[in-house]
């Protein structure tokens, strides 16, 4: 399984803040992306869009609620094809199948076109150590793998680079004289993938849907190469999540009106493939052996948790990182896993543990644009509290955050609220202990643990000489009585 | 005594609002007040439970609504001058209490008779001009929750588009958050910090003398940046904004 580096949310965001490149390339995201999906939407009329994310999503409830029957469903209409299904637990046995594949078919040269679900499984690292040479052949995903580095969006896996920092890249690592032009440098990826996809003996894509009804594979892209990793090599595997299942191609129209706008405000993507089973004896070309990975790796238990069920409609079209204010501050890296974002911070801790993703769910204002923005109207902000109730409930300290401290200060809040009197002692007490720190009506410092954080770079209010409670009580209760 | 048939509210003033922010409570009912509506407020009330529900702690959460629970059982109505404690009460009471029948039925008639304020005047009162006047360019932020959990949209400008002598400017990205959250802002302070530079940065460029919101927490977040980088623009509760009136303003807002 790919790092896991989600503990170190704080840090790893600290530091992300900081970086002006980071900044500039993240200003894209909210403009450019989300831009483009609010003018898709008004040119479909917003009404139309609520009936197809409503349409998508009973898609969806349904399949999850009767996942085992399609599963079966698609697993027979796979071997119908010629196909072979391969059920995967976790990533390690994920990455055995397909080694194993590679190893006695002999495979000396993979082509993978983008597959996030291989992301997770670190299947790239996996295959290499055993002398396959792999490419990826999606050209965000190519330049991250030439840097040595992982995505940090789901559609744009390169979204943090600069175009000059590519053009670095490409002259470092492929021999070509530095570029600045974005043509320039698509073009020199595109010769040299060419020929890998010419030696490739496998061909590696995720699947963007299952189609139970006809085991069939599909695949959304711009740039043509999941369709040459699909139909040229001797070989195709399809490794993706046993999420990513449909029941029909009736089922698949709504998700193809909704998956492209979401993601990048066009109506359709230029590549829509549709894989069903190896080459057929009439057929012209396409693989010989067709293969299906399909992965849980800790999606049964966003499946057995009514509250978390629906983390599983998702599509990864990323629309909840465009519209997350964090994640347009902090950028995909700062998450510490595969897949960034509000809705990473759902699946990341459920999927590598929540005692190692503590930070995640508190990595959020609740703001709930994410929730506005997703086509499946997945309920991210309600999910992130739910996690955050299993975490300062858990009876596994290891697990538990807030922390002891902050657990105090909860029940201490409690006490204080738990009558308008405490209360009231309490605003008299803070009024006495505000004296040395207040300057006209203001604090400037709080010399407290948490409250310092806020007079970082705000003023805070000082407690005035009256509470509501006694200004109803004096002046204003009589009108009431007067009235009543 | 006569049957009174007139409107009952019962006003849940928020802790924030009790502890910091007093004035905007003697607004909320005077706007209340002036527009026939009988007001009354349960001494016994402090705050929704919000703060550590959201820090995650449900337990505690439970324990400062069950107290609301018992506050407001017999009110008519309940108004608060805030969209995110209103969806506390609304959204999140009956997701507390989904394990206790009796509690959650309460939850669930609560849930039916909370509004935030400006959703009370103009969805229940059915009033959008209520004769306030106010000076200078305006700007609204819309806060989060009450955007979001209770879909109040329009109500807060309908309302402002009637107050006389008050120019409305349109904020930019108004619609996104200013970066408060709650425990978010001090646990995320760097996080936090930018959202709100962000958030700032467009009230500046809005040219309003005041902003205006609905939820004192997001205007105490915003004013908390105001006054620390010395900017001259005001920060009003919406109420103290209504609760100016024609001819004869009132006392000071702030």
């Amino acid at each position: 399984m790919a790092e896991v580096k989600t503990h170190n949310f704080s840090a790893a965001s600290k530091s992300s803040i900081l970086d002006p490149q980071l900044r500039r390339a993240l200003q894209r995201v909210g403009t450019g992306f989300d831009g483009a999906r609010r003018e898709a939407i008004q040119e479909v009329t917003p009404q139309v869009w609520e009936a197809w994310r409503e349409q998508a999503r009973q898609i969806k409830i349904h399949t999850l609620d009767n996942l085992d029957y399609y599963l079966e469903m698609l697993h027979e209409n796979v071997v119908k094809a010629g196909g072979e299904v391969h059920f995967a637990r976790d990533a390690a046995q994920a990455n055995a199948i397909v080694a194993d594949i590679a190893r006695t078919r002999k495979v000396r040269v993979a082509t993978k076109s983008k597959s996030m679900v291989s992301e997770e499984l670190d299947l790239n690292r996996v295959l290499e150590t055993m002398g396959v040479n792999v490419y990826e052949t999606d050209l965000g995903e190519y330049i991250i793998q030439l840097a040595d580095e992982t995505p940090s969006h789901l559609v744009a896996p390169a979204l943090h680079k600069t175009k000059e920092e590519v053009g670095r890249l490409f002259s470092q690592k492929l021999g070509v004289p530095f570029l600045d032009d974005i043509e320039a440098m698509a073009r020199v990826a595109r010769e040299t993938l060419r020929q890998k996809f010419l030696q490739a003996d496998l061909g590696i894509s995720g699947a963007n849907f299952l189609i139970a009804e006809t085991g069939t594979l599909v695949i959304i892209t711009n740039e043509g190469n999941g369709r040459l990793c699909t139909s040229a090599p001797r070989i195709h595997i399809g490794i993706t999540g046993m999420e990513k299942i449909i029941p029909s191609l009736r089922d698949l129209a709504v998700f193809l009106r909704l998956l492209p706008r979401s993601a990048t405000g066009q109506r359709l993507s230029s590549y829509v493939s549709m894989v069903t089973g190896p080459r057929r004896q009439e057929d012209e070309d396409g693989p010989e052996e067709f293969h299906l990975v399909i992965v849980d790796n800790g999606r049964s238990r966003l499946l057995g948790d009514p509250a978390l069920r629906e983390a599983l409609y998702c599509i990864r079209c990323g629309a909840c990182l465009n519209v997350c204010p964090v994640y347009q501050k902090v950028g995909g890296h700062a998450y510490g896993w595969v897949y960034p974002g509000p809705i990473g911070s759902i699946v990341s801790p459920v999927l590598v543990g929540l005692n190692r993703a503590k930070d995640l769910p508190h990595a959020s204002t609740l703001c709930g644009a994410c929730r506005e923005a997703c086509p499946l109207k997945i309920n991210i902000p309600h999910m992130l509290l739910h996690l955050r109730h299993k975490l300062a409930e858990s009876p596994n300290p290891d697990e538990q955050s807030p922390t002891g401290a902050q657990g105090l200060l909860a029940r201490g809040y409690v006490r204080v609220m738990s009558s308008p009197n405490t209360l009231a002692i309490a605003h008299k007490v803070g009024r006495i202990l505000q004296k040395p720190i207040a300057k006209k009506g203001r604090i400037k410092k709080m010399p407290l643990p948490l409250l310092s954080q806020w007079t970082r770079a705000r003023d805070l209010p000082t407690l005035p000489p009256k509470t509501f409670h006694q200004i109803w009580k004096r002046e204003l209760s009589r009108e009431s009585e007067d009235g009543a | 005594m006569g049957q009174d048939c007139r409107t009952k509210a019962s006003l849940f003033v928020t802790c924030i609002v009790d502890q910091l922010y007093p004035q905007v409570g003697v607004s909320v009912v005077r706007v209340l007040r002036r527009l026939g509506v009988s007001v009354d407020f349960p001494m016994d009330q402090t705050c929704c439970g919000q703060p550590v529900f959201n820090a995650g702690f449900t337990r505690q959460g439970r324990q400062l609504a069950e107290r609301v629970l018992r506050s407001f059982r017999h009110s008519q109505y309940v108004v608060v001058p805030s969209g995110s404690c209103t969806a506390m009460m609304r959204v999140f009471y009956p997701e507390l209490f989904k394990d206790d029948p009796g509690l959650q039925r309460q939850a669930k008639e609560l849930s039916a008779k909370v509004y935030e304020f400006t959703e009370f005047l103009v969805k229940v009162l059915g009033v959008e001009d209520i004769g306030a006047s106010y000076h200078g360019a305006v700007t609204y932020h819309s806060s989060c929750h009450l955007l979001r959990e209770l879909e109040v949209r329009d109500e807060p400008r309908r309302l402002l588009g009637k107050v006389r002598g008050l120019q409305l400017k349109e904020l930019p990205q108004v619609e996104s958050c200013c970066g408060f959250g709650g425990t978010f802002s001090v646990k995320y302070p760097h996080i936090s910090e930018g959202m709100l530079a962000d958030k700032l940065a467009n009230v500046v460029a809005s040219g309003a003398e005041t902003l205006v919101a609905c939820d004192m927490s997001c205007l105490m977040h915003i004013e908390g940046a105001i006054s620390r980088q010395g900017l001259d623009i005001k920060v009003r509760h919406l109420a103290q904004v209504l609760d100016n009136q024609i001819p004869s303003p009132s006392t000071k807002a702030h």
